[in-house]
């Protein structure tokens, strides 16, 4: 109807200053709720639109050409998704992705769990202080921290040259590094701050009267946190399973440091395509296809957990 | 059915003295070095029984309320509930159950899984655990609701729902923290009457604590009015009423006229006393120690007053007065009275029971003041 108005005006007046039309404009403006909203959301949807939608658009359209030795060919095909299915090596890799990340996500949410809990339930004075301490490891850089586990777990590091001082070992452990094990240790220790902070909120969150009604109606302490608190918590556990278990699947620093070739994952073999193998279009295929089956994975995970937390009461 | 849980040997039920279903023993509360919350409280509550905790906010009603649940435990003192001592009980293995001020309904469940939470340990059948349900929810009137989620309940049905979660596990005694304070004042007044029927109905005894006298007159067998971690006084409402024995509790409930006085001597089994502005009356002594020369305070509720606006009209033995403030409510009127000598002005509640002459007495307009001959009562002078 706004619409209407302005045609009316168009039409009735002629000579328009710069000035009416700056009135006529702020009174479009103010009338129209959707003016207004495309506008206030205009630099947000520009940010949006060019750091993520034309880049993931750019790798989907290279996804479906194909490298032709020198050149890349734009005929649109689903050669390179065929070729992802086919050779085993890449789907060994992706499960053994998924493996991990699953694992490193498990290990890190049973670690933080207790740690996130005794903040918000057993510490009563200066629990800003007790968070800051908890994540103070977490403020040097992620490549430092890889780099002491490195240190920690190598040939002559930490632990094997501690051992054999002892005189537990005669010749230093090999299997501590360069293996699957090396790199979900890593991996759950740098991500332990995601995770304590959104279960601590959650726990933090509970209302302290719903626990002694739970005890009031007869559970014990454990029996009142496996049907109250942690229930109340799952909101926290699933956000910091997402948190940590995306970027884990496409993380390739740590599986590069500390991996070897058995701890290899699918960001170090999408790398391998942009860099030395010199497939773009494979690797964008490989991008592709690993972030469709995350986003699924996660899908599920967080309806699932949804569903299991119903059951438990 | 949890009163089994509690292990309590069977003779011990049969000898309890069921005037000390509850029986709380000189049970202190200390939170740190400085709070006293609760100071050598000593009550007995009858199995049965409707017994209130009334007092101002921060005078230790939760704290004792806590302590019969199991959630505190006292600093000094026993409780024994049913002949049990409670000190080596659990609070998840008491025969109490207990409606939240918040209420605490659990957010992730259903109205119906809130009420079958506290029945797992009764390893209910399916059916038998549905019937039960839907027995507790048509006690509250609230058949049907059984799926409805926590957060689709009004303030009044959440009530409800926590009233129901806790009887549905047939307690042998109900804790009510101010159940009814969250709720507006019909709705109050509606589950005063409902809340009174149910625990009659059911037999159970309730603790039920609020901070409005009103509230505890209407629904209470007994009442103990505390203050300050103390009780100070424990009777039936008619008595806390009309013989409050000290002049805290009289002031606290209802609302009272206090005049300095000295006891002059005595007339069968009365005092004599000089009262400032109502000169020498006799008046029934409540407590405390009425020998001669004795300072007291005297006592008298507004309503036991009557107002005259002249001599003639007013009983012999009136004082005169001036009207120092009228507010006409409709169906009486309150008037402060300026007597001589009297440093605060004293109120007479009158019923405007005549259309043409009453209800009309303004500011300024000199009165006659006369009372009921049992109206005032004695108290010690603090
Ligand atoms: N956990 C606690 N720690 C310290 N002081 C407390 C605690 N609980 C209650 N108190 C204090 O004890 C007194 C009585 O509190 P409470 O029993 O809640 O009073 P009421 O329920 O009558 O309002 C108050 O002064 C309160 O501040
Ligand atoms: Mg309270």
């Amino acid at each position: 109807m706004s619409g209407g108005a302005l045609a009316g005006d168009t039409a009735g007046a002629s000579a328009q200053t710069a000035d009416g039309w700056r009135s006529r404009w702020g009174r479009l403006y103010l009338q129209s709720e959707g003016i207004r909203g495309w506008c206030l959301s205009a630099p947000a949807l520009f940010v949006v639109i060019a750091a993520l939608a034309v880049p993931i658009g750019l790798l989907v359209l290279f996804s479906f050409w194909t490298q032709d030795y020198v050149d890349i060919d734009t005929t649109l095909t689903l050669n390179n998704y065929q070729t992802i299915a086919d050779r085993t090596i890449y789907l060994t890799v992706f499960a053994r992705s998924v493996g991990i990340s699953g694992l490193v996500t498990l290990l890190t949410v049973l670690l933080a769990y207790p740690l996130a809990y005794y903040v918000a339930f057993d510490v009563t004075r200066h629990k800003m202080v007790w968070l800051v301490l908890i994540t103070l490891p977490f403020w040097t850089s992620y490549l430092l921290r890889v780099f002491a586990w490195k240190i920690i777990l190598g040939y002559d590091g930490v632990i094997n040259s501690g051992l054999a001082w002892l005189g537990v070992i005669d010749e230093p452990l090999s299997f501590l590094l360069y293996n699957p094990f090396a790199v979900i240790l890593t991996l759950a220790h740098a991500w332990a701050a995601f995770a304590i902070l959104p279960i601590y909120v959650s726990l933090e969150k509970i209302d302290r009267s719903l626990l002694e009604a739970a005890t009031d109606l007869g559970d014990g302490p454990l029996r009142r946190f496996w049907r109250v608190t942690f229930p109340l918590s799952m909101p926290g556990v699933i956000a910091a399973a997402i948190v940590i278990f995306i970027p884990t699947v496409g993380d390739y620093v740590t599986p590069t440091l500390v991996g070897g070739p058995s701890g290899l994952m699918i960001a170090n073999l999408i790398q391998t395509q942009f860099s030395k193998a010199n497939d773009w279009p494979l690797g964008a295929a490989l991008s592709i296809a690993s972030m469709v089956t995350v986003t699924l994975i996660a899908c599920l995970f967080v309806w699932f957990s949804k569903r299991a937390t119903e059951k438990i009461a | 059915m949890s009163t089994q849980a509690t292990g309590m040997p069977s003779g011990a039920a049969a000898a309890t003295d069921p005037s000390r279903f509850i029986d709380i023993q000189q049970v202190t509360k200390r939170f740190g070095a400085s709070v006293v919350a609760v100071d050598a409280v000593s009550l007995q509550i009858a199995r049965g029984e409707f017994f209130s905790l009334l007092g101002a906010s921060g005078c230790g009603k939760t704290t004792l309320l806590r302590m019969l649940a199991g959630f505190e435990a006292p600093s000094e003192g026993e409780i024994l509930i049913d002949g049990q001592p409670m000190a080596a009980v659990a609070a998840h293995r008491r025969p109490t159950n207990m409606v939240f001020q918040s209420y605490a309904i659990f957010p992730h469940l259903n109205v119906g899984q809130n009420i079958a939470y506290g029945l797992r340990k009764e390893k209910l059948s399916k059916a038998d655990l549905r019937r039960r349900v839907d027995e507790a929810l048509e006690m509250i009137k609230l058949s049907g609701y059984a799926s409805r989620g926590a957060d689709q309940l009004s303030g009044g049905q959440r009530q409800r729902v926590a009233l129901a979660r806790a009887l549905v596990r047939r307690p042998k005694v109900l804790l009510l923290d101010e159940p009814l304070g969250a709720l507006d004042k019909k709705l109050r007044e509606e589950m005063q009457i409902e809340l009174r029927q149910l625990q009659e109905q059911l037999g159970i005894t309730f603790v039920f604590v609020t901070h409005d006298q009103e509230e505890a007159l209407t629904m209470s067998d007994r009442i103990a009015v505390m203050s300050a971690g103390h009780v100070l006084q424990v009777d039936d409402p008619h008595t806390l009423y009309e013989r409050p024995t000290c002049a805290e509790v009289a002031a606290f409930i209802g609302s009272m006229n206090f005049l300095k006085g000295r006891v002059r001597g005595r007339e069968n089994g009365q005092a004599v006393v000089e009262a400032e502005g109502l000169g020498t009356i006799t008046a029934e002594a409540v407590a405390g120690d009425l020998a001669e020369g004795a300072a007291v305070l005297l006592a008298i509720r507004p309503e036991k007053m009557a107002i005259a606006d002249t001599a003639e009209r007013a009983p012999a033995g009136a004082v005169e007065g001036r009207i120092a403030a009228a507010n006409y409510l409709g169906d009486r009127s309150h008037y402060y009275v300026n007597l001589p000598g009297v440093e605060k002005p004293v109120a007479v509640a009158a019923q405007n029971v005549d259309r043409e002459t009453e209800g009309w007495l303004q500011s300024g307009a000199p009165v006659w003041l006369s009372w009921q001959a049992k109206g005032p009562i004695l108290l010690p002078a603090e």
